[in-house]
């Protein structure tokens, strides 16, 4: 297993008094929630930052930390010598940051599995199993027809030996239609099995949706750049749009400017309403990159007597 | 036997639409007591409907905003006042980038 360095983890020195390392953790701690970060590690970072603070903090888990990690540099492999931690009384006590269920296996050699696990709600031995939550990507399509995914999540399990091991579980998702990014699907009974007679608990998904090509979303709204030509937004025109249900054919109306947004109403994910896709113009100029193409353009600026800049006074 | 694709099958529903919650389910699924969801219906965190904890209703939403609230409150130690408000400037910003993404801001 790989020695992790709780000092360069938290970016302190190796001498930081008690408080710096407080102030350190308290920091970097909102930085890095995954509630407030938008970072796609700061699950893992905040976990990571939550272990390192758990050994700094305590005087005695520090003392005995720094005795081994002398001669050890981060990421190098360890194995914990033998009674490494005699001499050492350590207090007990819960992790402090995070849920504390997901110390490293280098924490757990060091000190105990103990410190796993023990959040609320483990009381009666026939409660309803745990909940688990978990998220999922799928393509703006699947919401749009419905669809089945199949998903693998990493389920952490003791085996019969008392160690805890990730066991892999597949399930076949059915994907609601109309789901949109932020909202949870709800598979009941498929969380942890419940003590004696207690229930199993649920299983949350949250969705998030993969980058669209060619939409972007609001909530049920869809957002599509739509290029046109000049002659088309200032003489008017119908034009085909593709929209998830399949392509449309919109009329843009004489006299549009770059940016003028039109709604196509309903055509967005559905729903109770459904939402909308809004088409946003975009007009793209031909290169002037043959004699035809430049005789048109200076024939433009000949005749049409255009300043495009007269709000500016020049 | 062919045992590909056999993975179970389940029925789903959307949380947030086809959702209600009384308050032992909250409890339960946020594992905590009566008295820190009534909190946080105290402080305007969550809007069950119905008028005492015995008959309140929540909304399908309330339980990742419980969850989140009760998780910034535990992990950054803030008091609930506090972590409410964070939550609520959260998904102010959440709505602002998702609009300015939407408008092609280019977040």
């Amino acid at each position: 297993m790989e020695f992790k360095d709780y000092y360069k983890i938290m970016g302190v020195a190796r001498d930081a008094t008690q408080d710096e390392i407080k102030r350190t953790y308290r920091k970097l701690a909102r930085k890095y929630h995954p509630d407030v970060s938008k970072e796609a590690d700061a699950e893992a970072r905040f976990k990571e930052l939550g272990e390192a603070y758990e050994v700094l903090k305590d005087a005695e888990k520090r003392a005995a930390y720094d005795q081994l990690g002398a001669n050890y540099k981060g990421g190098q492999d360890f194995r914990p010598p033998p009674n490494w931690n005699a001499g050492f009384e350590f207090s007990g006590g819960g992790p402090g940051g995070g849920d504390g269920a997901d110390f490293s296996d280098f924490f757990a050699s060091l000190f105990g599995r103990d410190f796993r696990g023990g959040g609320p709600g483990r009381a009666s031995p026939h409660a309803k199993g745990e909940d688990h939550h978990a998220k999922i990507l799928i393509d703006l399509e699947d919401t749009y027809r419905g669809a089945t995914r199949t998903i693998t999540l990493r389920v952490p399990a003791v085996d019969a030996q008392g160690h805890v091991i990730t066991r892999e579980r597949v399930l076949n998702v059915t994907i609601p239609k109309g789901i949109h990014e932020g909202q949870h699907i709800r598979l009941s009974g498929q969380g942890s099995a419940g003590g004696g007679e207690g229930t199993a608990g649920d299983l949350y998904l949250q969705v998030e949706f993969r980058a669209h090509p060619i939409y972007r979303v609001d909530g049920r709204d869809l957002y599509l750049d739509l290029p046109v030509t000049p002659w088309e937004a200032a003489l008017g025109a119908t034009v085909k749009v593709p929209t998830l249900g399949g392509i449309v054919e919109l009329k843009i109306p004489g006299g549009s400017e770059p940016g003028r947004k039109m709604r196509l109403k309903g055509r967005g994910i559905p729903g109770e309403p459904p939402g909308d896709c809004y088409v946003i113009l975009t007009i793209v100029l031909p290169p002037a990159d043959t004699e035809a193409a430049k005789e048109l353009y200076r024939k433009m600026e000949n005749e049409l007597n255009f300043n495009p800049r007269t709000k500016l006074g020049v | 036997m062919n045992t590909e694709n056999s993975a179970p099958q389940f029925a789903i529903c959307i949380l947030e639409e086809q959702t209600q919650l009384t308050l032992t389910d909250l409890c339960r699924a946020c594992a905590v007591h009566d008295e820190q969801i009534i909190a946080l219906v105290d402080v305007g965190v969550l809007e069950p409907q119905g008028r005492e904890p015995g008959h309140w209703r929540f909304g399908g939403a309330s339980l990742n905003r419980a969850r989140r609230v009760l998780r910034l409150q535990r992990d950054l130690e803030i008091d609930l006042a506090g972590a409410a408000l964070a939550v609520e400037l959260l998904d102010e910003i959440e709505t602002l980038r998702t609009r300015l993404r939407a408008l092609g801001g280019g977040y």
